[in-house]
């Protein structure tokens, strides 16, 4: 049974260890920022995961408490992520990427960095 | 005089459940302090959230994070498969433009965050009257089923939740 255990945790562990590798490669391969952004966004979730994951059963098989820090680190990883993730991409178009080279938005108004946007009242007013 | 003092419920139940998980241990002491939190945070954070997402189906919001989980394990092991052994000379990037018929900003922002993390895509920028989301695709033979599987597999389901 605790042979049992110890696998699956280090089976969690060595996945998480082969995923983080993984991104951190993409970074050197990849050849411009576009294509870099994807690896820490993507491939490094699982990295990081797999570390809660292992984490938790930890904490629930061998020291026989249940903890909460793992989920909360996967949501706020979640929350952050993505953000930092558009920060990087939208001030790398702004910056390199010329207006024409982007495709179209087949609306009336343009990329938001290009274009203003529609002069609207806010309808949604906070209750008076 | 509920909606001044409670001006996001669902935002003061998730802060309490944050700060019990913080804390790790569920005491009452902690339970106060959390509901105290709870209450403080979205009432001195309001005037900068004027709106007030509403959440259609609960159920959909338990099917969306398991579709999105899974979907984020999918897209690692097929980026880690790009990144490992495609040559790069053929790693093809494209530029999609995803039209979105959402519009509570808050769908929107949970469209974006979820295009981030799934298949070797990075949501990059809006339009200027945000109806339509700017993706970048690490490799897509056909930028066409991207855009679709987008508006398939996450766009509906949202619009079902912030309607």
């Amino acid at each position: 049974m605790e042979l049992a255990t110890d696998i699956l945790i280090s089976f969690f562990l060595v996945l998480a260890g082969i995923f983080g590798l993984v991104g951190s490669f993409g970074l050197v391969k990849l050849k411009d920022t576009m294509q870099r952004l994807h690896a820490p966004t993507k491939a490094t979730t699982l990295g990081v995961g797999g570390v809660l994951i292992a984490s938790m059963l930890y904490f629930l098989l061998v020291k026989g408490s249940l903890s909460f820090h793992e989920l909360l680190i996967t949501l706020f990883l979640f929350l952050t992520a993505p953000i930092s993730a558009h920060f990087i991409a939208k001030t790398f178009v702004q910056a390199r990427i010329k207006e024409s080279d982007l495709p179209p938005t087949g609306r009336e108004y343009g990329w938001s960095i290009h274009d203003d946007p529609p002069l609207v009242d806010d309808d949604r007013k906070p209750d008076e | 005089m509920m909606k001044r003092v409670f001006p996001h419920p669902l935002l003061s139940l998730a802060l309490l459940l944050v700060w019990l998980g913080l804390v790790n241990k569920v005491t009452p002491g902690n339970v106060v302090l959390g509901a105290i939190l709870g209450i403080a945070v979205p009432f001195v954070t309001g005037p900068y959230w004027p709106g007030r997402p509403m959440i259609g189906r609960p159920l959909r919001v338990v099917e969306y994070i398991f579709v999105v989980l899974w979907d984020i394990v999918v897209a690692n092991f097929q980026v880690a498969a790009i990144i490992l052994f495609k040559p790069e000379k053929n790693i093809r990037s494209a530029w999609v433009t995803v039209p979105i018929e959402l519009t509570s900003p808050e769908a929107i922002t949970v469209l974006a965050g979820t295009i981030t993390m799934t298949p070797g895509t990075v949501s990059t920028m809006l339009s200027a009257d945000s109806s339509a989301i700017l993706v970048h695709c690490l490799h897509a033979d056909d930028p066409e089923a991207v855009r679709d599987q987008i508006k398939r597999r996450y766009e509906w389901r949202l619009k079902e939740i912030f309607q």
